[in-house]
């Protein structure tokens, strides 16, 4: 083989192998790095392992925001409309956070099956709807409709 | 030719499949609630305000009519009321649900913020916001003049919203 | 009103259509001189393109002056400013939301085009007879999007509200004036480079001048894109009220993965023009860089993905969008494959040389805009194998981020002193070695020297800093034989190069340290409450109430203590406008080289207390000291006089058979 040639095909095959094989690790490890949602029917469901952070979301149910008398533990409810879950979270909630808002958080269970979060995500935008927070709201909507055709018929 | 040099081609064109099907997945979730082009479910009480008879069948008095959901313990409701107040001036007919309330609060609210309401249909165990798929308040249903529901939308009604919702109901006027 | 001022809306929208027909004059009459080989007819692209350009700065002047007039019988207009907007962001309120910032991404289009059409006097008529007509469909494509879908001249008729509904309060601050335009100017130039590299696939003429036209284009809209994207940086730090500066929210990656990809084409063009070689590839970035500002687009405005700051989605205009991308991606990759074939590089180098140190550089700059990439668009891939919604963290993107920079960062270092075509590692080393041995003492011992606990990473971080800044100075030195007078004479590209690496090295050292000794405390405070944080007490010393023009503000004074020395007052706000009823938090912070102090505020607790966020970051001021370097750096290197030779090159337009 002419030695330019040579030199042009081994290259390309470094390029090749070196991007290949740097993708296969990033694919790897993305799937080792993310974070699932998880609705709050999925949530009182117990479908949350131990220990791994999750986001979970909904709509912060009225009424139940409750701050502790010192320090800045504060504990909501978020509800998907079939199903309520508690979320505490020690820190500063951002300024869209207020009740009737769908907000996203990322949470941990405890081992007391608590859901810690270490963060509160709200968008700067009041109309805005999270859209993992509107799906699980379709979600529950199709099944507290079953669960009442159940109970009347 | 080397098909090599295809391959950049190939893979945004996985990407551009991609991409179409994640548009369509967007128009997906925004696809309107179940109860879209149903009647609205029926009903039969006494009106909060003034105790006369209401049913699902005295809704739209034939036009074109917007129900919304809300209560007192909503603060986002709050934030929509002055919205409503002009939307009722402008001569919108918009019926309320008072969803999951106290009559008497629901009452003392109206008297200090105004009521753009025509009448309200008192919910207080939230059975009609069951059937209607209620997520919380406030949500707002737009009916055609013969009480079919046309359109959801939940959360608050703002202008931007009603960029939107007010051109289906001056269509629907027509 | 005065009539002229309210017949504004009417002439943008004129002015905006006179660009278009402009743009496909652009197009049609060069392609047709191209065709038939008449210079007369190729020569008009040049006038048309300034033409163009004019047109579409009329039409942005005009949604301007309907801003600043408060005409809100514009659609936009009302729904972005309002009477109490202050003008100054009544002016950038242009570039607030989605149609008018669509129309200043056009308008900027057009004056790159105007800028190619002025300073492309050495370029043989042909090459930008080309180049302009490339430039003209995309042109027309983005206008037509504008007009079609995205009008920001649309009346609010019949009726016109009173007051406009105000500016997102986000938007309402000094960098989201620069941020924008700056980004957009660096999306938009890529296009230039773009244009160049199918005009030359086109025009069978992948040549080194055609490396050496295109490199001072591709580094001008690398400088503004990076000064674009520390903006953006530096903006959401002080203004999203929590000390973020880098959040991997796909907005940012969509302005990084062009970033990422322009340098790598920046390198790769040296050794296109110095050695004739990796034509093929360097015109395979060219188009990527661009794609990849066209994908950043598509993603931000089509609401294919959800983003912090993305704006308000609607299907119709992702379609038309998608479409676009479709055809300007998808046509040029194709042009490539079909005619790359012919492109024959010349020339040998031998594994130790500059030729791979750059080929090393850009294998790197790659895969980094791959994980980017993956990142970005994994959550779409599984949300559409209906395999839950997911997001991909910071965490990841880190962890694959970190290594690939540092790892590029140590080559850097030799690369830049490696020689053409053939080196060997032992001449690097001898050079070299000092800067070395010095690098590595200093990682050992300069993270046992910070108070605070020690890691490996910063160990890592700031021994490869050292250790890149070190050996552009021992280069520097050795350049100039010793002697200072001779530095100035080494040539700005050379200077250009050693100060965007020396960015580099601030920008990393920067980052390290913000990472691994930032400390944070969230805090219930009420008025005479301190908070101690490393050395400095904060005393939350008085709450008042402000008026702004546009808002109303619950402000806290915070006093600082270093020991007992007042060091400074911090004055944070949490803001509610009028008009919006939204509440914003305005952070204060205290600047300074070392470290920031840094205050917001959170929620209103009972008592008159405050939760209250308060932190101390070191170094924070590097992380966009750097880029400032490298943009200084970008600029020395465009302003090297050989660009400017006039070096008459025959024109081709006889003996081309395109």
């Amino acid at each position: 083989m002419h030695p330019k040639r040579k030199q042009r095909l081994s290259l390309i095959l470094f390029m090749v192998v070196g991007v290949s094989i740097a993708v296969g690790l990033l694919m790897y490890s993305l799937s080792q790095n993310i974070n699932l949602f998880y609705t709050p029917t999925q949530i009182a469901d117990g479908e949350v392992p131990i220990g791994q952070t999750i986001r979970a979301g909904g709509l912060v149910v009225a009424g139940s925001v409750e701050r502790e008398e010192h320090g800045l533990g504060v504990t909501f409810k978020v509800t998907d409309g079939f199903a309520e879950v508690p979320i505490y979270f020690d820190g500063i909630l951002p300024d869209l956070f207020r009740e009737g808002q769908g907000i996203v958080a990322l949470v941990r269970m405890n081992e007391a099956g608590l859901l810690v979060a270490s963060e509160v995500l709200a968008k700067h935008d009041e109309v805005y709807m999270p859209p993992e927070v509107q799906d699980a709201l379709d979600q529950a909507h199709s099944r507290g409709k079953e669960a009442l055709y159940e109970a009347r018929y | 030719m080397r098909p090599l040099l295809f391959v950049p081609l190939l893979i945004f064109v996985a990407m551009a499949v991609l991409f179409w099907i994640g548009l369509g997945i967007e128009d997906k979730t925004s696809l309107p609630s179940p109860l879209i082009n149903q009647p609205f479910p029926a009903f039969e009480t006494l009106s909060l305000e003034r105790g006369e008879s209401i049913t699902a069948a005295s809704l739209t008095n034939n036009e074109p009519t917007l129900v919304n959901v809300w209560a007192t313990w909503c603060p986002t409701c709050k934030a929509e009321h002055a919205f409503l107040n002009d939307l009722a001036k402008q001569g919108v007919r918009i019926i309320g649900i008072n969803y999951k309330d106290d009559d008497y609060k629901a009452r003392q609210w109206l008297l200090a913020y105004g009521n753009p309401y025509v009448w309200n249909v008192p919910d207080p165990d939230g059975r009609l916001g069951l059937e209607l798929g209620v997520y919380g308040a406030p949500e707002t249903f737009l009916l055609d003049a013969d009480g079919v529901i046309r359109a959801k939308h939940i959360g608050d009604l703002n202008d931007r919203v009603w960029e939107r919702l007010g051109q289906q109901y001056e269509a629907l006027k027509r | 009103m005065n009539i002229v001022y309210a017949m504004m809306p009417e002439l943008g929208q004129l002015a905006l259509i006179m660009a278009l027909i402009a743009a496909v004059f652009q197009v049609i009459i060069p392609t047709i001189g191209l065709y038939r080989r008449q210079g007369w007819l190729m020569a008009y692209a040049r006038p048309l393109a300034s033409g163009q350009a004019i047109f579409l700065l009329i039409s942005w002047l005009a949604l301007t002056i309907s801003f600043v007039i408060d005409d809100f019988s514009v659609a936009y207009v009302a729904n972005n400013s309002n009477t109490a907007l202050p003008t100054a962001y009544k002016i950038s309120a242009v570039w607030g939301a989605h149609e008018g910032s669509l129309l200043l991404w056009v308008a900027m289009l057009g004056c790159w085009g105007m800028a190619v059409a002025w300073f492309s006097k050495t370029l043989p008529l042909d090459m930008v007879a080309r180049v302009l007509a490339i430039m003209g469909l995309v042109s027309i494509g983005f206008i037509l999007f504008t007009v079609e879908t995205s009008n920001p001249f649309e009346r609010n008729l019949p009726s016109q509200p009173l007051d406009g509904k105000d500016l997102n309060p986000l938007l309402q601050d000094f960098g989201l004036i620069v941020h924008p335009p700056t980004l957009y100017m660096g999306y938009v130039g890529l296009s230039v480079v773009f244009a160049f590299a199918l005009a030359a696939l086109l025009g069978g003429r992948l040549d080194a001048a055609w490396a050496r036209w295109s490199r001072p284009w591709t580094t001008a809209a690398w400088v503004f894109l990076t000064i674009g994207i520390a903006l953006g940086s530096w903006w959401a730090y002080y203004e999203l009220g929590w000390g973020g500066w880098w959040f991997w929210d796909p907005v940012e990656n969509a302005s990084l993965m062009p970033w990422l990809v322009a340098t790598a084409l920046m390198h790769s063009l040296a050794v296109t023009e110095k050695r004739g070689l990796f034509k093929s590839w360097t015109v395979l970035l060219a188009i990527f860089a661009f794609s990849l500002s066209l994908l950043g687009t598509f993603l931000v405005r089509s609401g294919v993905l959800t983003s912090v700051h993305a704006f308000a989605s609607d299907p119709e205009r992702g379609l038309f969008l998608l479409i676009l991308l479709g055809i300007t991606v998808g046509g040029s990759l194709l042009l490539y494959a079909l005619r790359a074939p012919q492109v024959n590089s010349v020339g040998r180098y031998d594994w130790i040389s500059r030729e791979t140190g750059l080929l090393i550089n850009n294998l790197f700059l790659i895969v980094a805009t791959l994980a980017v990439l993956l990142g970005t668009l994994y959550p779409l891939v599984i949300d559409f194998f209906g395999m839950g919604k997911i997001s991909v963290g910071p965490a990841w993107f880190n962890l694959m981020f970190v290594p690939l920079t540092l790892a590029l960062a140590l080559v850097m270092a030799s690369g830049t002193i490696a020689r053409w075509k053939s080196d060997s590692l032992n001449r690097i080393w001898q050079e070299q070695q000092w800067a070395w041995w010095a690098a590595v003492v200093f990682a050992i011992v300069m993270p046992l020297l910070l108070s605070g606990p020690w890691h490996w990473q910063v160990m890592l971080g700031l021994g490869v800093s050292i250790w890149l800044a070190l050996a552009m100075f021992l280069d520097v030195w050795r350049k100039a034989r010793g002697q200072w007078r001779k530095i100035p004479s080494l040539g700005l590209s050379y200077h250009g190069m050693v100060l965007a690496h020396l960015g580099m090295a601030i920008t990393i050292v920067g980052v390290t340290m913000v990472s691994h000794y930032s400390i944070e405390k969230s805090v219930r405070m009420a008025p005479g409450d301190s908070a101690y944080l490393g050395d400095y007490r904060f005393e939350f010393s008085r709450a008042g109430q402000i008026d702004g023009p546009n808002f109303v503000s619950q402000a806290a004074q915070f006093d600082v203590y270093k020991g007992e020395r007042l060091i400074s007052q911090l004055l944070t706000e949490k803001r509610q406008y009028t008009v919006s009823g939204s509440i914003m938090t305005e952070a204060a912070i205290d600047v300074s080289l070392w470290r920031d102090l840094y205050v917001s505020m959170g929620e209103p607790l009972p008592n008159g207390a405050w939760g209250m966020r308060i932190q101390v970051k070191p170094f924070m001021r590097w992380v966009w000291l750097g880029a400032i370097f490298m943009s200084i750096g970008g600029v020395l290197a465009m302003l090297d006089k050989r660009y400017r030779r006039q070096k008459k090159i025959p024109s081709r337009v006889l003996g081309a058979n395109a």
